[in-house]
């Protein structure tokens, strides 16, 4: 009898145990899946009113000096929110010497652009109006245009009531929309929620490789695929010093920002200055352990992986990419 | 010769003043340092050991204990020595998210 009471006592605390454990499990979000909102300063939490007109300027090329190139220009939904090119191509048609990064889940970034020069997005956002080579619209000039467009007077007082047209509020505002743009579900997400059919074995082995003998998660971690940090990966004939401009450590001349993979199959060309056209090209770059050996990273090594290996890894990227994102575009205020 | 017998007493004042400095340890794990803030004393060094499965360079561009550790793996650890008294910020450059404040007092 007092063996028995025993064993129920065991298998009981054992069952407690379980309960415990799966409970923890079931409580922890898993890292590769994205969390459902981007976070948001508390100075400009997001209201319908503040997205609405954040989107307006978005899409309004009278934000630009030129009247001509609007935010959506460069970062154009129906190109994975960049642009496809190369480079970028700023005002009077001139090329930009930087590929143009989507903005897919840049509200989740700590630290914005190649060079990480903006720490947030609102003030990011008013950066690429003001440059010369991109929108180059001062400031003065961009405010005294909209306070002379009505419907944007209206938009503004609704959207940040007293606040009025001013270099704050149209980051804010941008910022407001920009943390709209978010990764859809994707068939590497179905397969992570449990739908094992989500993704082919040759994906499933490629995130394995992804993950393990290919390093790639030394820098693309977690849900968005970015460790948000800086790396000189070695690209033939780059002569940008990249974040080393802003931040003055040996380690970070030629580093560019880790970009989310999140999408990656609608926003080529790929690196910082746009050197591969495919998936496949880049993959090709890591397995010869970049190409410039100049200040490379230390994670930088040849993988030696065999066709098979390569093909994996494109096909497990590929599945990173959600359906697009609809976008309605806004009548813009008169 | 008349330099030698004050020169070992610098010597002497130098490695008393070097005995009483103190090793703080501050790990890296999780793209975070172990601690958002250290007070530690004029003299004493910091020792940045990497826990994290890729590296790290961390270093500091505050002016009067600048100092660039390189970049390292894991298991491995670096030093830096604060000799000046101030407030010092410390961060990792290739993961900008990881700063903390090295707070530098007298001995």
């Amino acid at each position: 009898m007092l063996i028995l009471d025993n064993k129920l006592k065991l298998a009981a605390f054992a069952a407690f145990c379980m309960t415990l454990a799966s409970g923890a499990l079931a409580g922890k979000p898993d890292p590769w899946l994205r969390p459902e909102r981007a976070p948001e300063p508390a100075d400009n939490r997001a209201t319908p009113e503040r997205v609405a007109l954040g989107k307006a300027l978005f899409f309004d090329p009278r934000l630009s000096g030129s009247d001509w190139i609007s935010c959506a220009s460069c970062h154009n939904p129906s190109l994975g929110w960049s642009d496809g090119l190369t480079t970028g191509i700023g005002d009077g048609m001139k090329r930009l010497k930087r590929a143009t990064p989507t903005i897919v889940n840049a509200g989740f970034q700590p630290v914005l652009m190649w060079d990480g020069r903006h720490s947030s997005l609102e003030g990011q956002a008013l950066g690429p109006i003001q440059a010369d080579l991109e929108m180059n619209q001062d400031l003065p000039g961009l405010i005294k245009k909209l306070s002379a467009i009505d419907g944007y007077r209206v938009m503004f007082d609704r959207a940040y009531p007293g606040e009025g047209i001013a270099g704050p509020t149209i980051g804010k505002a941008l910022a407001s929309y920009e943390r709209t743009v978010l990764s859809t579900e994707s068939p590497f997400d179905r397969w992570r929620k449990g739908d094992e059919r989500a993704v082919s074995a040759s994906a499933k082995r490629g995130f394995e490789l992804f993950d393990g003998k290919a390093n790639c998660t030394a820098c693309h971690q977690g849900f968005n695929f970015t460790d948000n940090g800086f790396h000189n990966i070695g690209i033939k004939g780059s002569t940008d010093v990249g974040r080393f401009e802003h931040r003055k450590v040996a380690v970070l001349k030629g580093a560019f920002k880790t970009p989310t993979l999140r999408d990656i199959a609608l926003t080529a060309p790929y690196m910082h200055n746009g050197a591969y056209r495919t998936l496949e090209e880049v993959v090709e770059h890591y397995d010869r352990g970049g190409d410039a050996t100049d200040n490379l990273d230390p994670e930088m090594k040849p993988l030696k992986l065999s066709a098979q290996e390569k093909a994996d890894l494109v096909e497990f990227m590929k599945t990173l990419t959600g359906a697009p994102m609809n976008v309605v575009l806004p009548q813009l205020p008169n | 010769m008349r330099k030698s017998p004050l020169a070992a007493v610098l010597l002497l004042c130098m490695s008393a003043v070097l005995a009483q400095s103190s090793e703080h340890v501050v790990s890296q794990k999780g793209k975070a340092f172990s601690t958002k803030s250290l007070k530690v004393k004029v003299g004493d060094s910091v020792s940045f050991r990497n826990d994290d499965p890729f590296f790290h360079n961390i270093f500091s561009l505050s002016k009067g204990n600048e100092f660039d550790l390189g970049s390292y793996p894991q298991g491995q650890s670096r030093k830096a020595l604060f000799s000046r008294e101030g407030t010092f910020e410390v961060e990792c450059a290739i993961h900008p998210e990881m700063k903390m404040i090295v707070q530098v007092e007298k001995k």
